[in-house]
């Protein structure tokens, strides 16, 4: 196992491993290697018993009820809303909004600000490496509006040029939403650079932080940007739990995303007043017992120390991209300088289904296919790829044994 | 109820299934064996029509009839589909229009398939069945309609 000194501790991998249940398992006979954390991380017994307390302590209904669950339960959800806060260094709490995850994040965003405020000829800009969660909701505000959606290009390495951005961007440039790191590549993009170029034309900037909230440092008064999306399952946390950051000024000139509950201050058949942010966008009773074990998930991050966190990440993502090139046949996608712990690549003559399915047999879980980023497999002339994506939870030795795996796997096609 | 040839195919599958002992990695090497083994399809024949709709994979299906038998060429551009291709093309090729039309493919489920291909290879495992069938239905339309 890996023990790997980083700053200021020393970060226990066994240890780790131990705190996620799910990787005890064997697959197929083997013991599990799970490489799709890009798709979604496990969930260590710290967010898995949070779910658990509330259900069994404190399930109540929020913000209304008087009685003690009900308090108890408002408490912890308003609890992860000022975790979160921290988490992104938000300037204030109310900035911070709960939703399903990040798909839900940039529709809402697409809706009750982009039907609000975009007109005909305006321009909407975004980069090749979009997943379709930040392509379809722009596309179908274009439609409804005749807006442009244009697109920055990415070249060979996976990487987006900050030149490209500013030939694109221009005074009909109403919104930039650019992905932080990608799902299929791994790139991480100058998102703070992007969001001043869109400044400088009055554009607001929306940054796709789905896989960046684990991966990357997220500052988002540092970033500056107008809109931070993220999803709590892809950081350790419960599925349907998600964020969307927006700065107050914006936010409160938007229109409601949803009408219900909650998002309103009064209501008669003649006229409806809305509440205020954030809960003007949390209509409905909203996905409690996650968003409270959200927190979990965000502690355990801060336990372990963003800043450990990716340095281990780099260590093993190098020493996959190491490892991997030794395997006959192989070409990576996303060779960018700065890079998530994403490695994705085909190799010659065996299609990344057969290898999906075939490591799968050996209990390691892969992605394989487009991963929803169809347009950028399109501008590599290819089908799909493999992914392998790594969490804190993985360890050089499995990575070896992927590589061999290919190996393998390569030698009964040849 | 099938015809005595069909279920004797499908016997043979089974039994050589139950030796692998429901090893995943034997089971896929298998069926790559058996994908290997089917005859080469032409190029030509692979055509955007001839492709079996509801497939992950790309999977080529085509048919002649010949004296109230069918013959069926397939391919995929995976290995291990092609294997599960192959699965049919052995059971049913050179069958009787009304045999296939009837066929019981037990196998299926004696063999545990789903559990090792999941649900949704299992969905396009479906769309290849239905498509050997349709083109059964076409021929015995056609046979009916000369006769």
């Amino acid at each position: 196992m890996s023990t790997v000194a980083t700053t200021d501790t020393y970060f226990d991998i066994k240890k780790i491993r131990t705190d996620f249940p799910i990787l005890q398992q064997k697959v197929n006979g083997k013991p599990l290697v799970y490489f799709d954390n890009a798709a979604t991380t496990q969930k260590p017994q710290q967010v898995i018993d949070a779910i658990n307390k509330y259900y069994e302590g404190y399930n109540a209904n929020i913000h209304r009820g008087l009685h003690s669950l009900a308090e108890k339960a408002t408490t912890a959800f308003e609890e992860t809303r000022l975790t979160f806060q921290k988490f992104i260094n938000a300037a204030e709490s109310e900035e911070v909004i709960f939703t399903k995850g990040t798909t839900d994040s940039i529709n809402l965003v697409a809706t009750a600000y982009g039907r609000k405020f975009i007109k005909a000829s305006d321009e909407i800009l975004i980069s090749g490496m979009e997943h379709h969660s930040n392509i379809v909701p722009w596309q179908m505000l274009c439609e409804e509006k005749g807006a442009k959606l244009k697109v920055i290009p990415v070249d060979e390495k996976g990487e987006i040029s900050l030149d490209d951005v500013k030939s694109l961007i221009n005074k009909n440039t109403k919104i930039v939403s650019v992905v932080f790191a990608s799902n299929s590549l791994g790139t991480v993009n100058p998102v703070k650079e992007i969001g001043q170029l869109a400044h400088k034309f009055g554009a607001v900037m929306m940054i796709d932080g789905a896989q960046a909230a684990s991966h990357c440092k997220v500052d988002v008064q540092d970033l500056d940007c107008d809109f931070f999306a993220t999803s709590g399952h892809k950081m350790y946390g419960p599925t349907g739990s998600g964020i969307l950051y927006g700065k107050r000024e914006i936010l409160e000139k938007m229109n409601p995303y949803q009408g219900g509950g909650e998002m309103i201050k009064d209501v008669s058949f003649e006229k409806t007043t809305y509440n205020d942010i954030p809960y003007k966008f949390e209509a409905g009773t909203p996905n409690i017992a996650d968003i409270v074990a959200l927190k979990s998930a965000v502690e355990y991050i801060n336990q372990l120390g963003k800043e450990n966190i990716v340095q281990y990440e780099n260590d093993i993502t190098a020493h996959a991209h190491k490892r991997l090139a030794e395997v006959p046949g192989i070409h990576f996608y996303g060779t960018a300088t700065n890079k998530v712990s994403v490695v994705s690549f085909t190799i010659d003559n065996v299609h990344p289904y057969d290898v999906g399915m075939m490591l799968d047999a050996k209990g390691i879980a892969v992605r394989t296919g487009h991963h929803c980023t169809q347009p950028l497999m399109d501008h590599y002339g290819i089908d799909g790829t493999i992914r392998a994506s790594f969490s804190v939870y993985n360890t050089k030795e499995e990575i070896d044994f992927l590589a061999d795996s290919l190996k393998d796997i390569v030698a009964k096609f040849s | 109820m099938s015809n005595q040839n069909i279920r004797i195919i499908q016997d043979d599958i089974i039994e050589k299934f139950s030796m692998l002992d429901g090893d995943m990695e034997m089971m896929i090497g298998y069926l790559m064996e058996l994908g290997q083994k089917l005859p080469e399809m032409p190029d030509e024949l692979k055509t955007e029509e001839n492709i079996v709709k509801g497939c992950q994979s790309k999977v080529w299906l085509t048919a002649v009839e010949d004296d109230g038998k069918i013959y069926f060429q397939a391919d995929s551009n995976t290995a291990i589909t092609k294997g599960l291709v192959s699965l049919l093309v052995s059971i049913l090729n050179g069958q009787k229009v009304d045999d296939i039309l009837e066929a019981d493919l037990y196998f299926i489920h004696k063999i545990n398939m789903n559990r090792f291909i999941g649900t949704q290879r299992s969905n396009g495992f479906m769309s290849m069945i239905k498509q050997f069938k349709m083109y059964a239905i076409a021929f015995k339309t056609k046979l009916e309609n000369e006769a």
